[in-house]
């Protein structure tokens, strides 16, 4: 009963959206109050009913109602109750409706949130909402049911995918999906801003805090899996070019390419045409990751069920928002007037620099991606992008993002010189270069580079926020009352660029891990990266719905002879799937990593694979750091008061301080 | 403002395209003529390329191997392309040595590889190879078409190319692939 309580609901909520979409739009055009009021009501009804269907595969996966076949395929009695849970959408049905409900979701805040927005503006990027949700509902109904039952119902479930019976995992896909799904509001706010023929400063306000949002949940969401795939599929690395990381680089990297030129729509209402552009392609960008993936036209460790008869419904839908939003961009978007005219050297012109380099990124990591099948269905031949051609193409790309980005802040609108803001900056530059200089007389030129920028970020991030207080040139009291009239959104973009320069410290690091393949009897000891490794014994640990095998190693330093950790990496196999899982030991002291993986057991001994990995989980925390700064930036007061009432509230805090 | 237009529409242009190319793709994926997922060898059917490489050294492994010797060997034989480094390599280790107590002839080709460290790695695991050459640069695995470590080729007795498996070989592969074309191949 409560699945076809859940159908049902599925089918009101593709109903309603249609009527948001219908309507919103329609009563805007027509300047009809009546059905531009109706738009917020529809957008909670709709995201009620996606709620209510939710809820109900939630509860058929709670109460492991096999005769879902859902559940039947993807969980089963002896399932933990939280992998019962997050079971619901670690398959492909489930994922697709937590992102219907993520996209209700969105338009259920416009809808609470937008009441500062122009009434026709709101009914119309609560329309071009319903418009997308309908599509994907449409899709979740036809093609691809969460809650087709089979009679008669199996004893017992095949349970969930070992891979993904992992907390890190059971909650990647709602954070990275919340920042994918997340750009659909700058998107509906590009659309309907096409429509309505105008793009300005208030345009860049409103836009900017959901993008914002959004590229948090997105950059929160990327760590996370790439931080599964670390400590989870025990390689030994964290990001492996793979087709379905870069489509969640993608939309990152126009994201983020979004988030900085909306600052110039705002204060200078220049890059207009841009930034619509961007927005549309950073949404297109998300839906193509979420969806071709799932096509079985990449190749891809993700397992996910590959059908292309699904496929080619997808590309329809994709066809129709993506090629829709593009035609009306291409039709509409000349309407635009550009304005704000600016020296290449300003703040704007960082901004642009910014946007070019990423996107420019972003265009290399999509051709490395899609290079392969376009090679084959052309060429007929199969080739591989890998590694190599990413790491030759990203970091030249990403060197001057990194190098500009901390003299973009410091940079005053409109018209710059160089020179004082690099004196400015003078003691972050010495700093980043003693740094970059010891680094290389070590470790060579590459390391030393990386080493030398990430310190740079940091330093710059810092001295931006020194120059703003003028520390250490007024008096320390009058510094701190600068200081705390600061907005939060500038402590928030020095903590988000010092925050990436955290992550790329980590990436460096482990550019310089070291590790060693070795087949070890109990007794026998390992010399690797400055550390001894002996291997104590090796014994069996029973789980609840898996056998373990359990080895326990003590690493002591080689130097000292001091005991630095006791280690159990183990495999674990799980007799319904007839799958076997590694379970990797790390120990860290926040410098470095020690990592051990498991392999195969012969001839009384196991093969182990050990890794020393310098500054490692520096990527994970500078990526939380850089969500931090997003979320301190969201908080800020200007971007949580609506645009009419913006100006008396700056006009009473007084111009103290320009603002960022 | 007609360039501007253009300039504008260019989204849409390249958005066209790249749908076209994945509906072909997936519409051809339906009828199954087309795979993304297979590792095609452009050696099957055909001789192994020329080139010569020296032995691994030391003992038995003194001569190297060249390509004509595997242009007709006169009777089947496996090639194994494999390194030290490679934690595949050591998972098929075993099967390649039971395959070589079963009489099959066994030649290795180790890939970026140092020779140390490849008579270290034999050593600990075992050694099925009745035949070492060192491919250090890793010219010859490119000649070959080789994806990566482990990867294994069979070779007729005419010199043909008959089969290749990227990735560790299992009692499942051998019985399901290699021993059927063992029998055509004899």
């Amino acid at each position: 009963m409560i699945p076809e309580l859940g159908h049902f609901a599925i089918a009101l909520a593709c109903v309603i959206a249609a009527a948001q979409a219908v309507l919103s739009i329609w009563g805007a055009h027509r300047g009809d109050a009546r059905l531009i009021a109706a738009a917020p009501a529809l957008a909670l009804g709709q995201f009620i009913a996606v709620g209510l269907s939710f809820l109900a595969l939630v509860w058929s996966g709670v109460v492991s109602d096999f005769s879902v076949m859902n559940v039947a395929e993807y969980s089963s009695a002896l399932t933990p109750l939280l992998y019962k849970i997050t079971g619901t959408w670690g398959n492909h049905e489930g994922s697709i409706l937590l992102w219907c409900l993520i996209l209700s979701l969105c338009g259920a805040t416009i809808a609470v949130f937008g009441r500062g927005l122009p009434s026709a503006l709101r009914a119309r990027v609560i329309g071009v909402l319903g418009a997308v949700s309908c599509g994907f509902l449409l899709f979740t109904l036809t093609a691809s049911d969460p809650f087709n039952r089979i009679w008669p119902p199996p004893p017992d479930g095949q349970g969930v995918n070992p891979l993904l019976q992992d907390p890190g995992l059971a909650f990647h896909p709602p954070i990275l999906y919340a920042g994918y799904v997340g750009f659909s509001i700058a998107f509906a706010f590009a659309v309907a801003s096409l429509i309505e023929g105008r793009v300005d400063a208030a345009w860049g306000r409103w836009v900017r805090p959901w993008t914002l949002a959004a590229w948090c949940f997105l950059t929160c969401g990327i760590a996370l899996g790439s931080w599964w795939s670390y400590y989870e599929l025990g390689w030994g690395g964290y990001w492996f070019w793979d087709p379905v990381e870069n489509a969640s680089l993608l939309p990152w990297l126009t994201g983020t390419a979004l988030l900085h030129s909306a600052i110039v729509v705002e204060k200078r209402e220049a890059l207009k045409i841009w930034s619509v552009l961007l927005a549309i392609i950073t949404f297109s960008l998300s839906l193509s990751g979420t969806f071709l993936v799932r096509s079985g036209l990449l190749n891809s460790v993700h397992a996910f069920a590959n059908d292309p008869t699904r496929g080619i419904f997808i590309l329809a839908l994709l066809g129709i928002v993506i090629g829709g939003s593009l035609l009306l961009f291409a039709l509409r978007a000349p309407v635009l007037v550009p304005a704000g005219i600016f020296a290449p050297i300003s703040r704007e012109g960082a901004l642009v620099l910014n946007n070019i380099l990423l996107c420019a990124i972003a265009a290399v990591v999509l051709v490395g991606t899609m290079y392969p099948p376009f090679v084959q269905l052309l060429f007929g031949q199969q080739i591989s992008v890998g590694k190599p051609f990413f790491d030759s193409t990203v970091i030249p790309l990403a060197a001057p993002v990194m190098a500009a980005m901390g003299l973009g802040p410091v940079l005053s609108w409109k018209r710059a010189a160089l020179a004082p803001a690099l004196i400015r900056l003078w003691w972050a530059a010495l700093a980043a270069l003693v740094v970059g200089l010891i680094a290389a007389h070590g470790l060579g030129a590459i390391p030393a580079l990386g080493f030398g920028f990430a310190l740079w970020m940091v330093l710059s991030a810092a001295a931006e926020l020194v120059e703003r207080g003028r520390l250490f040139r007024v008096p320390l009291s009058v510094s701190w009352a600068r200081l705390r009239q600061l907005p939060r959104a500038s402590y928030g973009a020095a903590i988000g660029h010092a925050g990436l320069g955290v992550t790329v410290a980590g990436m460096v690091g482990m550019s310089l891990a070291v590790h060693s393949i070795q087949l070890v009897k109990p007794g026998q000891t390992v010399a690797l990266g400055g550390y001894r490794w002996m291997l104590v014994s090796l014994h069996d640990q029973p789980g609840p719905n898996w056998m373990g095998r359990v080895a326990t190693l003590q690493v002591n330093d080689a130097a000292s002879g001091r005991l630095v950790a006791i280690m159990h990496p183990g495999k674990r196999s799980f007799p319904l799937q007839q799958t076997t899982t590694t379970d990797v030991s790390i120990k860290t002291n926040g410098l470095r990593d020690l990592y051990v993986a498991m392999g195969d057991e012969r001839g009384g001994g196991v093969v182990l694979r050990l890794h020393v990995n310098p500054l490692a989980p520096w990527i994970w925390f500078g990526a939380l750091i850089m969500a931090i700064g997003g979320w301190l930036s969201l908080s800020d007061r200007r971007l949580r008061i609506g645009a009419p009432l913006r100006r008396v509230a700056t006009a009473r805090r007084g111009p103290v301080v320009p603002a960022e | 403002m007609n360039r501007r237009r253009l300039l504008l529409g260019l989204p849409l242009g390249v958005v066209a395209v790249a749908a076209t190319g994945w509906g072909v793709m997936l519409a051809r994926m339906r009828e199954g003529e087309f795979d993304p997922h297979t590792l095609p060898s452009p050696l099957i059917g055909r001789h192994v390329p020329d080139f010569s490489l020296p032995g691994l050294g030391g003992g038995s492994f003194a001569s190297g191997i060249t390509g004509t010797e595997l242009q007709k060997p006169g009777r089947p034989m496996l090639v194994n392309f494999f390194a030290s480094w490679c934690v595949p390599c050591v998972e098929e280790a075993p099967v390649l040595a039971q395959l070589a107590h079963q009489g099959l002839p066994l030649w290795g080709i180790t890939y970026k590889d140092a020779p140390d460290a490849t008579a270290a790695y034999l050593a600990s695991h075992g050694n099925p190879y009745a035949r070492i050459a060192v491919d250090r640069p890793g010219r010859v695995a490119i000649d070959w078409g080789v994806y990566g470590v482990p990867e294994t080729y069979l070779i007729d007795a005419a010199g043909i190319v008959r089969w290749r498996f990227a990735g560790a070989l299992t009692n499942t592969v051998i019985d399901r692939d290699l021993v059927p074309l063992l029998r055509t191949a004899s």
